[in-house]
């Protein structure tokens, strides 16, 4: 069998490609990777696989047919930890559920699956985590604006979130590190770029840019988040392992409003 | 908004509403409807964490803490010299939107001191939740305190605006009540208790028929009790969880270690020790009540009136048991499966769905993440190896004890020390 390793445009759809690719032409990937990335086989034929939807498509269906739905979203969850060689991991997976008649998503003593599933928890977690300390904050054009920089790729799988819970307001979320934000306009969001000014900040209301009665909301949670404390039961461990320090970047109640 | 103003009035009422345990936000299944605000069908989030690494989901306050009551265990009480406050009903609402608008909240957490009457007091928080659904069209979480002798009727109109009501036993037997709050009735506790249940009852059953009927308290009702402000066992205080768990159909229990905030001589003095590891196996045994099929007898009864604070309630009652065990993984039905020590409902899971393809072993069993350092001696699985298992429940328990680090450790420790 001929080794090659592929490389995609770094999309869901490009990557169930790969995965087509894989079967048509009977070949044995070492690696799958992002065009732009390096590899790390060095002797080793490399093809650049383009995303045409037919194709992908045709894996998604046979993909939902033989996974349950969580199992499925696993997959799709994985893939956004972007971690290296998570591709080639989950083409394992899908080799493996394709291989077997019954639905074999959830049999963690497979390698592949157990591990694609512990990804797909971590990814979960940041979700979980980015619903959570996302902090809004208002606008002089009244829109509710939030900054994160998360771990993996969860803006994707967050916004719907959002657009359930806050569809009265118009509120964008930008991801800093992969420089693309999702902005609702009442009606549905859309994906959006741009360039942020520096001193925008992740939380405080510069009032160049926020609304005049921002900070004070900022300062109330904060006076809240004082108030409710119980010294007598403190527990610093146990409040880090909750926010781990990464995080209290975002959040106002740990922000010293210098 | 005067903010200086609201920001002193939300330091002392978020200040005293903080040993009110409860934070849970989830249950409720009210959705987003005509593009309001706010979606409680999830799984409720917590947005921060205090620093005792509580969640902290609701914006938790009182709307105000003047009081004609005197309970010993209670900051708010009448005789208590501190700084009262009280907010008004629109200064609620307006701060509830506007954190629930930034996500720093999933919803209100109303309580109440009680001035003039249990009545006028309900009447007040209801307008509070009234106002914050029909003229803000919000779908966060409401969850209101069910004041002690509220009317009926109240509580009929509680329920249709919170997700949530919840009394607070408090004091978990009826003496340690006369004895702390005679001015109140113990009955006063039980009537709104009754009415939420009877209601949520008629909703269900009228839901099914007429699906417009409007909802009810969705995420039902709870309670709270303080642990350790009065004598009680923990037997006592868990056959009363156990009572209005099915009495009531409660959603939770919360139990609450006393925090000293008084130098009656009824209660704790101020600067004794919170007791938090109590409290953790007070929990522990809840769960064991309602998730892994135990009835509370056989976690405590006439012989076993306090939980080990050593180790965990589900490890004690199993090295009582030792002629249950060892059982097999790969065969023993969930129901005993969920009684091993060390083997949580997930992991019980993900064996029920790891066996159906392969017989696991000691490594399958350590990738699912079971507690193998108590796991392994109630258990056999494919593998060769076993367990040393002609050992007495002494001295299993000493060696598992010497294998295992406990959080609490520290505080065992301490707490020990108190009977030694
Ligand atoms: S009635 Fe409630 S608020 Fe008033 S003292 Fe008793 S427990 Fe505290």
């Amino acid at each position: 069998m001929t080794e090659k390793v592929l490389t995609y445009d770094g999309t869901f759809m490009g990557f169930l490609c790969c995965v087509f690719l894989s079967y048509e032409q009977k070949i044995k990937v070492v690696e799958i990777i992002p065009a732009g990335l390096d590899q790390s086989q060095l002797f080793c034929e490399t093809e650049n696989v383009l995303t045409e939807e037919s194709k992908a498509l045709r894996v998604l269906k046979g993909l939902k047919t033989k996974t349950s739905s969580n199992g499925f979203l696993r997959i799709k969850w994985a893939f956004l930890s972007e971690e290296t060689g998570i591709e080639l991991k989950l083409l394992q997976m899908i080799n493996y559920i394709f291989s077997k008649k019954q639905k074999v998503d959830s049999d963690y003593s497979n390698p592949a699956v157990l591990e694609i599933t512990k990804t797909a928890k971590k990814v979960g977690r940041e979700k979980h985590r980015m619903e959570a300390f996302v902090r809004f904050r208002l606008t002089k054009d009244d829109i509710y604006f939030a900054i994160i920089e998360p771990d993996f790729n969860v803006l994707p799988i967050i916004k719907k979130h959002f657009k359930s819970r806050y569809a009265d307001q118009k509120w964008l979320i930008y991801d800093l590190k992969r420089k693309f934000g999702c902005f609702y306009d009442l009606n549905k969001t859309e994906y959006v770029s741009m360039d942020l000014p520096e001193d925008m900040g992740i939380s405080g209301g510069n009032l160049e840019y926020f609304d005049p009665g921002e900070i004070y909301f900022q300062k109330l949670w904060k006076e809240y988040f004082e108030a409710t404390n119980i010294k007598s039961r403190a527990n610093m461990r146990l409040h880090v392992q909750h926010v781990p320090k990464r995080y209290w970047k975002y959040l106002s109640e740990k922000s010293t409003f210098t | 908004m005067d903010f200086d103003r609201i920001k002193e009035k939300l330091e002392i009422l978020a200040d005293a509403a903080k040993y009110d345990v409860s934070c849970s936000s989830s249950g409720s299944k009210r959705k987003n409807t005509k593009k309001g605000l706010g979606d409680s069908s999830g799984m409720g989030i917590c947005h921060s964490y205090t620093q005792d690494g509580r969640c902290v989901s609701l914006l938790k306050i009182l709307l105000t803490n003047h009081c004609i009551f005197d309970c010993a265990y209670c900051v708010t009480r009448k005789s208590n010299d501190i700084k009262r406050a009280a907010f008004k009903v629109q200064e609620v609402v307006d701060l509830t939107i506007s954190f629930y608008r930034r996500n720093y909240i999933e919803g209100l957490f109303l309580s109440s001191g009680i001035f003039k009457s249990a009545d006028h007091t309900m009447e007040r928080l209801i307008r509070v939740a009234k106002k914050l659904r029909e003229e803000e069209n919000f779908n966060g979480y409401i969850h209101l305190k069910s004041i002690p002798g509220a009317s009926d009727e109240l509580m009929r109109e509680a329920g249709l605006y919170a997700d949530r009501l919840s009394v607070n036993i408090e004091i978990p037997t009826k003496s340690g009540l006369k004895l702390l709050a005679p001015d109140k009735d113990h009955e006063d506790f039980m009537k709104p208790m009754e009415k939420v249940k009877n209601e949520i009852i008629q909703y269900k059953h009228e839901s099914k028929l007429i699906k417009s009927t409007p909802k009810y308290a969705p995420a039902g009702q709870s309670t709270q009790m303080i642990v350790g402000a009065t004598g009680e066992s923990d037997r006592d205080i868990m056959y009363s969880s156990a009572f209005f768990y099915r009495k009531y159909n409660m959603k939770r229990v919360y139990y609450s270690g006393y925090v000293p905030v008084s130098n009656d001589p009824r209660l704790p003095a101020i600067g004794s020790q919170v007791p938090m590891l109590r409290e953790n196996r007070l929990y522990q045994t809840d769960w064991l009540m309602r998730f892994y099929g135990f009835d509370i007898r056989e976690l405590l009864n006439e012989q076993h009136q306090h939980l080990d604070m050593e180790i965990d309630p589900k490890l004690s009652w199993a090295l009582r048991n030792r002629q249950l065990f060892p059982v097999d993984v790969n065969r023993v039905e969930k129901k005993l499966l969920l009684r091993i020590p060390g083997i949580g409902l997930k992991s019980v899971n993900k064996i029920i769905q790891a066996r159906k393809f392969t017989k696991l072993n000691w490594e399958h069993l350590k990738k699912i993440g079971i507690a193998m350092n108590r796991a392994k001696y109630f258990i056999t699985c494919d593998s060769r190896e076993k367990e040393l298992k002609d050992l007495s429940s002494e001295n299993l328990k000493s060696i598992i004890l010497q294998n295992s680090q406990s959080k609490f450790r520290k505080d065992i420790n301490n707490q020990l020390s108190l009977f030694q």
